[in-house]
Parts: C-alpha cells; sequence; structure tokens
C-alpha cells in the first residue's frame, strides 16, 4: 500500500519533474506468490491516480516478466520507475538467459515445461506480449548469467 | 448482462461475489491460456475458463476482468477463492462445458471480446 506521505512525495516531486520509484524481489520457482510484484505495481498505480488503459498495459507486461521469472529464473528485481511523462519496468534476473533472442520475441516459441503450462502460460507468448503494451522495449541476455529487459511506458 | 442473468443462464454456483451480482458485463472472452487472455481480452470483460488456479485470478486482477466463470465442473480451492475476495472478483462455476457456456451466453447477447484473427468467407 501506499502511505498519503508517499503519494504526497509523488505529487510534489511530480512538479520537480522527478520520479517515484519501487522494487520488488522475485523468488524464481515460487508459483503461490506469482503475481504479486505486478499485482503491488497496479494497486501503486492506482493508488497514483494514473489513466486506467495505461495501467492496464504497465500491469500485463509487468506480470509477464513476473512469470518468466518465476518460470525460468532463480531470482529478480523488478523496478518500477513512474516520471510525469512515463513508467519504467526494469527486471534484472539470474538465470540461464535466452540464448536466441529473436526466436523468443517469436509468439509460440517456446522452451516450458507441462508445469508451467499448468499454470496457463508457456505457450510462447510472454515476451511478445510485453512489447505488444510497451512504448519501448529492450532485452540483454547473457547465457547463464541472466537477462535484463527495459520496459517504457507513455502516461499520455 | 447481469453478473445475476449469467448466473442464471449457466446454473452456476457462487463460490464468491454475491453482493456483485447487480453489476453489468457487456462482453466475454474464454481461454485456458492466461497470456492469451492477457494478450486479447478488454478491460470488464466476463472470463470463462477451466483454469482453476491463483493465476487465474492475478491474471483477472492485472487485466480488469470483471468476474470468472469456471466451467466443466471445477471447483476453486479455498485459497484462490480467498484471493478473489480480496482482488473483489466474482468466481462462479457451472457444469457446462467451454463450448456450451460460451454458446448459451452469446445467444443471451453477451457479444466477444477477443481480437479475432480475420477469415477467408
Amino acid at each position: 500500500m501506499v502511505s498519503f506521505q508517499r503519494w504526497h512525495v509523488f505529487h510534489a516531486k511530480h512538479k520537480m519533474d522527478k520520479a517515484f520509484s519501487q522494487s520488488f524481489k522475485i523468488q524464481g520457482g515460487n508459483i503461490y506468490d506469482a503475481g504479486k510484484a505486478s499485482t503491488g505495481i497496479k494497486t501503486i498505480l492506482k493508488q497514483l491516480g494514473i489513466n486506467a488503459a495505461v495501467i492496464r498495459r504497465v500491469a500485463i507486461a509487468a506480470y509477464e516478466a513476473e512469470m518468466n521469472v518465476v518460470m525460468y529464473a532463480k531470482h529478480a528485481t523488478m523496478t518500477f520507475e513512474v516520471t510525469p511523462k512515463q513508467i519504467n519496468i526494469i527486471v534484472e534476473d539470474e538465470g540461464p538467459g535466452i540464448p536466441d533472442v529473436s526466436l523468443a520475441m517469436q509468439e509460440g516459441y517456446s522452451t516450458a515445461t507441462p508445469e508451467m503450462r499448468e499454470m496457463g502460460f508457456g505457450a510462447g507468448m510472454g515476451l511478445p506480449n510485453i512489447k505488444r503494451n510497451s512504448d519501448s522495449f529492450k532485452i540483454e541476455s547473457i547465457v547463464s548469467k541472466g537477462i535484463k529487459l527495459e520496459i517504457k511506458i507513455n502516461i499520455n | 448482462m447481469t453478473l445475476s442473468e449469467i448466473v442464471e443462464s449457466l446454473y452456476c454456483e457462487v463460490f464468491t461475489g454475491n453482493d456483485q451480482l447487480h453489476m453489468r458485463v457487456e462482453f466475454g472472452c474464454a481461454s485456458d491460456l492466461m497470456s492469451d487472455v492477457l494478450a486479447f481480452s478488454q478491460a470488464g470483460a466476463l472470463l470463462l475458463t477451466g483454469l482453476v488456479n491463483n493465476q487465474t485470478v492475478q491474471t483477472a486482477y492485472i487485466a480488469e476482468i470483471k468476474a470468472i466463470v469456471f466451467v466443466r465442473g471445477k471447483k476453486p480451492s479455498r485459497e484462490v477463492i480467498l484471493l478473489a475476495q480480496e482482488k473483489k472478483i466474482p468466481l462462479f462455476g457451472t457444469q457446462y462445458s467451454m463450448y456450451e457456456a460460451c454458446g448459451l451466453l452469446y445467444k443471451n447477447g453477451l457479444v466477444p471480446t477477443m481480437a479475432c484473427i480475420p477469415c477467408k468467407a
């Protein structure tokens, strides 16, 4: 939950052209908690009074990114930042990385296990879904080290 | 349609959301794949699904789905119901198959929301 003080600080900073930001830790393999970071981000954005259509795009991109961490990585930090013009989400994970990023960006390409598919994910839609909801999307992958995603979504 | 009309049409069991049955939904979508719900659904839709876990409720919250109908007689666990209560998302269950449930709601005027791939006539 965002306290009134934090909300106030956001609006004070808003006028000064600065950002509000918060980080979430995501644990790989933790199916029970999957979605907590992105639903947390959504709740905060609602409290900050951001436009509902923008919130939906941010929440979908964040949730797909979070599910990717839960399904494939060891752990990650998801940082989201709200500036007067855009919302930025940076996800840095420690994990196997993606050997062929262009292949992973194709809808339908997936290396998911049956357990992942049982959760309703792992059909090769994650990264394309993130890109579809972003105004700017960057992915850097180092095999056996991890992935860094940078997602930017314009507020207006 | 109101949620109450949906419950009547599909002879639904109400797992949670008895106090929200007056709410209206104008369109529906159906999928067992949550990534497809995230990709193709519209805010405010009803979701019909056979996937009965936490991710269904989290996806609904993220994608602004108004209510969920579990098809094929699937029942959510207590944990799933509690999560839905926290997110204020009504959960219903019907014995109908996905195909039959969609057909009945479509016939009653609930229009589709998922973007369709244009097919050749």
